[in-house]
């Protein structure tokens, strides 16, 4: 594992990304902010730019407008980054699949690592599917 | 004279409708707004003409994860609407409680978030822990902790048990005394006063003029609710006020939200208490060719819905209008002459998208200066910090 990957994972700065979802997912991941689930304790932290950002959440079912701009942002993080995709829309667009505006799933525009299902997941869900990838990149070593 | 153009957005992920607002700027004044929306689109009305009455429900209540009822439920009632048929009673009430209970979590994550942008975090993190147990008791009644997936055309899908009352009840009585502590905190806040009382002021006839709904009307002085006005639900047959206050200013705004907050915790707390027996859903069979109107108060306004249906199992036609459409042109009363730094709470006064503010680049026609989103929530946050200490109120 690279020096940077072990840096990135000891505090990953998460920043959150709508493609078009319908802010369930969004505020779930505030939620995970705040007192209840507080995912400060885990060293995890919202980016408040895309620059400082370790790990993207994505939401959402990626319509026309958002693929070009999700495209451009992807090119900003500094890698190496992770990419999370929450929710149903993100993986495979759910319930927006037919619609004449969501054209791909998000994992065909950005490679993605973690996949959390629900519509919209669990606070509770997201920190263990985060908490599960860095697991997984620290066994990989 | 030097403008300034600042865009925002487009994308901001709290709120339904992601829009990008273009302020033009000279020195601190705002003098323009532009407003263009159309971000999220996911061609939900067609998505809708391809699924049947029931299914429909699902995809309605995806418009936006906070009104994940009002639409389901201005949509059902436009499908009723078409037969025309009555709700079975106990159906009228469960509705009744889901509604109010979104509004409460609504209300709340509002208020959380314009705690946040005026720099008082510690609202932020009182209200979001508030609005959990709200979730708690929410995800009790119906299964989940958003997206509820309680209507249906005739009825509701999933009764309430007569054990889970005393367990919901408790909740929200529990939730009551925080409440109390937060609208002390907020209402009589010196520094609040002096951070909103006078900013963004909507004027009734402004508001009548723009055809502002909800919070922001009634904060205006216009007594515009539909649960008052034209009932539906069990709304009629418990004593409830509707808040309306007379400034029209943002702080008028907060007023009215967190009083209704007591108001629905007061009309749930009467419909779980009173909740008659008997069927719940009416069992449609077939809905005849024929158009029908359904509109309902979300926790930001009338929320509309129109369905036609030529006697398939699919609408033939199916039109939304979601509350924040009618209030977002009221920036051009509300926002015009006002500095920057108040720019982000006047923005969110309406209950609209604030995570717009966190993707605000501030630039200067000749390219000079940059600042970013976090600059803007940064001002506003220093604003306060300033009053504060000029008021010696820690």
């Amino acid at each position: 594992m690279s020096i940077k990957l072990n840096a990135l994972l000891k505090s990953p700065w998460v920043f959150h990304l709508s493609t078009g979802s319908c802010n369930n997912c969004d505020i779930e991941i505030l939620d995970c902010l705040t007192p209840r689930f507080d995912i400060e304790r885990f060293g995890m932290l919202l980016a408040g730019s895309i620059r400082h950002a370790d790990v993207l959440l994505v939401t959402g079912s990626c319509n026309r407008q958002s693929v070009e701009r999700l495209k451009k942002l992807y090119e900003q993080v500094p890698k190496p980054c992770l990419v999370v995709a929450i929710g149903e829309c993100a993986l495979s667009r759910g319930m927006f699949i037919h619609s004449y505006n969501c054209p791909e799933p998000l994992d065909k525009i950005i490679p993605v690592d973690v996949y959390i299902p629900g519509c919209p997941p669990k606070p509770e869900a997201i920190i263990a599917g985060v908490v599960k990838l860095i697991g997984k990149i620290k066994n990989k070593k | 004279m030097a403008k300034t153009i600042v865009p925002i957005g487009p994308y901001h992920p709290l709120q339904e409708e992601p829009e990008f607002f273009t302020l033009t700027v000279d020195g601190e004044k705002i003098i323009d707004i532009d407003v263009r929306v159309g971000y999220n689109h996911r061609g939900i009305e067609k998505l809708s003409e391809s699924k049947t009455f029931d299914q429909s429900t699902f995809v309605i209540e995806r418009i936006c994860g906070i009104c994940s009822t009002s639409h389901p439920f201005a949509y059902t009632r436009a499908v009723e609407d078409i037969i025309p048929m009555e709700v079975p009673e106990r159906a009228k009430f469960i509705r009744t409680i889901i509604a109010e209970g979104e509004r409460i979590h609504s209300h709340l994550l509002w208020l959380g978030l314009a705690g946040h942008f005026l720099g008082y975090n510690t609202v932020y993190m009182w209200a979001w822990k508030l609005r959990e147990e709200i979730l708690d008791a929410m995800e009790i009644l119906s299964g989940n902790r958003q997206n509820y997936a309680m209507f249906k055309p005739g009825g509701v899908r999933r009764d309430i048990k007569a054990e889970d009352i005393p367990v919901v009840l408790k909740k929200i009585d529990s939730i009551i005394p925080t409440a109390v502590m937060l609208k002390k905190a907020v209402i009589d806040d010196p520094v609040l006063h002096a951070r909103t009382k006078g900013v963004g002021i909507l004027t009734k006839e402004n508001a009548i003029n723009y055809s502002a709904l909800g919070p922001t009307a009634r904060a205006s002085g216009v007594a515009r609710d539909l649960r008052k006005n034209c009932p539906y639900g069990a709304y009629d047959r418990m004593e409830w006020d509707m808040i309306v206050t007379e400034n029209g200013d943002v702080f008028d705004k907060v007023v009215v939200r967190v009083l209704e907050l007591f108001e629905s915790i007061k009309i749930i707390k009467w419909c779980l208490n009173n909740l008659p027996k008997g069927e719940i859903d009416a069992k449609i069979k077939d809905i005849p060719p024929g158009e029908g109107i359904g509109h309902i108060e979300a926790p930001r306004g009338e929320t509309f819905h129109y369905v036609r249906s030529d006697g398939t199992n699919r609408p033939a036609r199916h039109k939304v209008r979601a509350p924040t459409f009618m209030n977002l042109p009221t920036y051009k009363a509300t926002i015009l002459g006002q500095t920057l730094s108040d720019a982000t709470i006047i923005l969110a006064a309406i209950d609209p998208c604030y995570c717009c503010t966190e993707r605000v680049a501030v630039r200067n026609i000749k390219g000079k200066k940059l600042l970013h989103g976090e600059d803007l929530v940064r001002m506003s946050q220093q604003k306060t910090e300033l009053l504060r200490k000029k008021m010696g109120v820690k």
